[in-house]
């Protein structure tokens, strides 16, 4: 369910545009930033609030690769492996987060805290390596100072 | 040349700041131009896109038809995501204020009532950045109705994308921005004629359209002056991989790659040899460190040297750079991010994966080489939107330039299992 606010938030944004369909990304955001990630119900709440069948929101959640389909750890980590951050030694960087948390790739720790996954080019080239955790950019890393970020993630 | 996209100045994404430095003068100056003029203006400057096609600017603004009853639109690519390429974020982050006004003359020029700048997901950061900046500018009058006590009003509306490089495909964009899956549509029609909603629009480049107050404020005579004459004006070069000091560099078009490496960006670490150089992100065509003497970065020089700008996201790679392994990982990207419609794309990336991953393993064949250049010549020009070649041309480029890089491999996979024999 959407909160009434939210709700009235949608109508507004759904007068920026021929259609209200425009607005389903941005829902579908609202929708993972509450619940961490899109649910057969996220889909089908953001289908009545847009007056769009739920298959076309299921369409569009499998079609962009930020919407996780399935529950993730409190902070997703996404580490940068493409060719610019892989110049300035990414690997070195994923595999000591996957040492550190004991997670492969894709798996989130038994607590619940973290989920690691490989992103593609995040747009640091000139800061890498680099990962994303949440909304947040981490740049110029080595692994100490991804030891002193993931200390301060609770 | 003074820096013009990106100047020195402390706190110039506030808006007093941006007012104090003769922020919004042009949007006025603009305001009391006829609208075509203002397209003149810029087609004169001789301005190319700044987001990989380097299409004339002005000339792609003449495309919008003048009378029409349905409403027209810009949308302000911010998508940003080929490998290599990290500029367009500076401008939301160092001088927002900046795209904003080049975004409403932009509008003026082609009566267009909204516009809407599509910026990829992971970016929220920055898109918080510039949401405030136009947040401030409705506050002071320059956007929305009657700007500036004028006839003449618009809209800005920042859009959020979700994760997929295709999106800042123009076409594939607007129907992410319609709320559709990412897919590319076939051209013709062009969007000036059908775009958005199959309304009239207009797509430029975030780095594009921070050009625009520039070119009102020096002239397009003096604008089109700066640089290579054939694709003037200040660019930012993102420089990235095996250089000592990476970042966007703002500079005028036709400087030395040389130069961009060893003077902007600092030299390679241990100067060590190059070995290799993208010079305009992932999709480019790599180029020999003994290629890129003489080379500079504009359109004319790039194309005769056998690559393109692209978005001048430069990637170096020194002498120890293990090549196949940088391809691997660029047609892991392409396939990762084929939107999956056209069918030598889908597969030939994923083809063209597989069999470098055999090179990767040391199992490849001599009739793996000529596989994986067939497969890369099949998906060129075949697929709907540009993401095909763009994936065909690095393997191509990479075969053409390190043909010998792949054959050794080949002979090492050869010997190996002998080798391995011989140790047991």
């Amino acid at each position: 369910m959407f909160s009434d606010q939210q709700l009235s938030r949608i109508e507004e944004l759904k007068k920026r545009y021929q259609h209200p369909r425009s607005v389903v990304l941005e829902a579908l955001w609202m929708w993972q930033d509450e619940h961490g990630w899109i649910s057969e119900e996220g889909m089908k709440t953001v289908a009545d609030a847009l007056g769009i069948p739920p298959h076309d929101v299921f369409g569009v959640v499998s079609f962009y690769t930020m919407f996780n389909r399935k529950p993730v750890g409190r902070h997703k980590i996404e580490v940068c492996t493409n060719v610019s951050c892989m110049l300035r030694n990414s690997d070195r960087i994923l595999k000591h987060i996957q040492d550190r948390l004991h997670v492969g790739v894709g798996e989130t720790t038994p607590d619940g805290r973290f989920t690691l996954v490989e992103a593609e080019c995040l747009g640091s080239c000139g800061t890498a390596p680099m990962m994303q955790v949440g909304d947040r950019y981490h740049e110029n890393l080595d692994p100490q100072k991804v030891d002193a970020i993931l200390e301060g993630l609770k | 040349m003074e820096a013009l996209l990106l100047p020195n100045i402390p706190d110039l994404h506030k808006l007093e700041v941006y007012e104090a430095n003769g922020g919004y003068q042009m949007l006025r100056r603009a305001l009391e131009m006829k609208p075509e003029d203002v397209t003149a203006e810029v087609k004169k400057s001789n301005l190319r896109g700044r987001g990989g096609a380097c299409f004339p600017t002005g000339l792609k603004w003449t495309f919008m038809p003048k009378s029409t009853d349905r409403p027209k639109y810009i949308c302000v690519n911010g998508d940003e995501s080929e490998p290599g390429t990290f500029k367009d974020r500076q401008i939301f982050e160092f001088n927002p204020h900046l795209l904003i006004e080049g975004a409403l003359i932009a509008a003026y020029a082609m009566g267009v009532s909204v516009v809407y700048i599509y910026i990829r997901g992971e970016y929220i950061a920055w898109i918080r950045m510039l949401q405030q900046a136009v947040d401030d500018a409705y506050a002071k009058g320059y956007v929305g109705q009657k700007i500036l006590e004028t006839g003449f009003s618009t809209e800005i509306y920042l859009h959020r994308g979700a994760g997929a490089y295709i999106c800042g495909e123009e076409s594939s964009l607007m129907n992410s921005l319609e709320g559709e899956r990412g897919y590319p549509r076939v051209k013709p029609p062009f969007p000036a004629q059908f775009g958005l909603w199959g309304c009239p629009t207009t797509i430029n480049n975030v780095e594009t359209i921070a050009n625009v107050p520039l070119i009102l404020r020096m002239g397009a005579e003096a604008y089109s002056k700066i640089g290579a004459p054939k694709h003037p004006g200040p660019i930012l070069v993102g420089v990235s991989g095996h250089v000592n000091k990476p970042g966007v560099y703002e500079m005028p078009t036709g400087v030395l790659l040389t130069d961009i490496i060893h003077k902007h960006a600092g030299g390679v670490p241990g100067n060590k040899r190059i070995k290799a150089v993208i010079p305009g992100g992932s999709s480019t065509m790599i180029l020999r460190g003994e290629q890129i003497e003489g080379v500079a970065m504009d359109f004319e020089s790039l194309k005769a040297a056998g690559s393109s700008v692209g978005t001048a996201g430069l990637i170096v790679m020194d002498e120890d750079t293990d090549l196949i392994r940088v391809i691997t990982r660029i047609t892991a990207f392409y396939h990762h991010e084929s939107c999956g419609q056209c069918t030598p794309c889908r597969e030939g990336t994923g083809w063209m994966h597989k069999i470098l991953t055999r090179f990767m393993n040391h199992e490849a064949t001599m009739k793996d080489l000529d596989l994986l250049l067939d497969v890369a010549n099949n998906i060129e020009g075949n697929t709907i939107c540009a993401l095909g070649d763009a994936a065909a041309w690095p393997v191509q480029s990479m075969i053409k330039q390190f043909r010998g890089e792949f054959e050794q491999r080949v002979m090492r996979s050869a010997e190996a299992p002998v080798a391995s024999h011989a140790a047991v």
